[in-house]
């Protein structure tokens, strides 16, 4: 492979994303701070103190609640995050059990009494924006998958960069920033070194970005696949009319795993769930396996539980890509590094993009400035 | 500036460097907290810090 062809191949993949990456770096800015903007932006609710120990309801109860504060709906998901939200039970409705996610409302009860800390209207607001547009522009699975395309074009642009560096940095030493000589040869020097210094951060979020905008795909797979498996025998099954107690589900999937906290139960006929079964999710207590999930499923009719299995590679792959996108998993030190480290990029991208306006030049010229390290852009003014 | 070519050696070592700081920083902080969050923060924000050197040094 010659300098031309990479040359060719970090233009145009660089072109082709570069004002989405741009998008989704800006966008992506103020989703690092999401938690700490939420409680600026939307008052955060706060669920009342009360002795410590206070029960918890039973979740037949705070199931009732949420029905009854949104006849009609249906619940879909209960989830809980006991570290940011202490005795705060969440409970995501609909419509009906196949409606699209984005039509889900969220109620939050007090896990304690069934209160109703908070009744969110249809998802808006500043950060709901940022975090549509960041996700998939609002235009759905499609506008995900070109999204996590363009993060692929973005990966290749990197490594064609780096594969560019090599010739260019021939006679010039790490760091090299030439100020005196052209502002075009300034930038050069800046996104080399900007770019070689973020490389690794860079293809990770990229990477891991890629692999979220897949999860629609990867829960698809689950469901044909191991869950698929495990409920072979309910296949020709008319899904239950009578749902037993899912406080019982939970004591009985409780009973089946050991030294975990429970992170979320689906209701049958839902995206993580069979049409058949409470999915029980269950998180570890370590920093690592918090991140991942353990499903028990309970039968809704006969309350028994099948016998546990650990998910599949490509989920498990997906849950622990999800922080290392997120920058959520350090303390705010690491979130200030991920956003100063976005800002570099957004660096990168701008100055790449005013390499390639500035002063058009042929192909050929562009690869005698990579081969020569710039020098030849001194014989012009 | 130099004169003679550099080998990739010469032209990849702070790079790699720097690289392999990063991956530690983003790897650290995930396995554990407390000591490995303090670790993620220094080699992650290494990488800042050689970024800052050089764009303001007042050479070139």
């Amino acid at each position: 492979m010659n300098v031309k062809l990479w040359f060719l191949i970090h233009k145009w993949t660089s072109l082709v994303c570069t004002l989405f990456l741009l998008m989704l770096c800006i966008t992506g800015l103020p989703l690092i701070f999401h938690h700490e903007l939420e409680h600026v932006l939307e008052d955060g609710v706060e669920a009342p103190v009360m002795p410590a120990d206070t029960p918890m309801a039973s979740l037949d109860v705070l199931g009732e609640r949420a029905l009854s504060a949104r006849p009609g709906d249906v619940i879909r998901f209960m989830f809980w995050d006991e570290e940011d939200h202490p005795h705060q039970t969440f409970v995501s409705m609909a419509a009906s059990l196949d409606a699209a996610p984005d039509d889900s409302r969220l109620i939050t009860l007090d896990s304690r009494t069934g209160a109703v800390l908070d009744e969110p209207g249809p998802p808006g607001g500043f950060l709901y924006i940022m975090f549509k547009l960041h996700v998939d522009m609002f235009a759905g699975l499609p506008g995900m998958l070109f999204l996590g395309f363009m993060g692929l074009l973005f990966v290749v642009a990197i490594i064609s960069g780096v594969v560019l560096y090599t010739p260019f940095m021939r006679k010039l030493d790490f760091g090299t920033v030439r100020r005196q000589r052209s502002k075009r040869l300034k930038w050069l020097d800046l996104h080399n070194l900007l770019g070689v210094v973020t490389l690794v951060w860079a293809l990770v979020v990229g990477l891991t970005g890629v692999i979220n905008t897949l999860s629609p795909i990867v829960v698809g797979l689950w469901q044909q696949g191991q869950l698929a498996a495990m409920t072979a025998d309910y296949a020709d099954q008319p899904p239950p009319t009578q749902m037993g107690s899912v406080q019982q589900a939970l004591d009985t999937a409780n009973g089946r795993v050991e030294g975990m906290h429970l992170s979320l139960i689906a209701w049958p006929g839902t995206r993580f769930s069979s049409q058949h079964h409470y999915g029980v999710f269950f998180r570890g207590d370590t920093p690592l396996t918090a991140r991942l999930l353990q499903p028990v499923l309970i039968d809704a009719g006969s309350g028994q539980a099948l016998e546990p299995e650990a998910l599949p590679w490509y989920v498990q792959t997906l849950l622990l890509s999800q922080p290392l996108h997120f920058g959520d998993y350090g303390g705010m030190p690491l979130k200030v590094i991920w956003a100063l480290l976005d800002i570099i990029t957004i660096a990168v991208l701008i100055s790449g993009l005013y390499l390639w306006l500035g002063r058009r030049a042929s192909t050929a010229r562009r690869v005698d400035e990579v081969n020569s390290g710039g020098l030849t852009e001194d014989a012009q003014p | 500036m130099s004169r003679t070519r550099k080998t990739l050696w010469q032209i990849f070592r702070a790079p790699l460097l720097l690289a392999l700081l990063s991956i530690i920083g983003l790897v650290a902080a995930l396995i554990g907290d407390g000591l490995l969050d303090v670790l993620s923060w220094l080699t992650l924000g290494s990488t800042l810090a050689v970024i800052a050197w050089y764009w303001s040094r007042r050479s070139g």
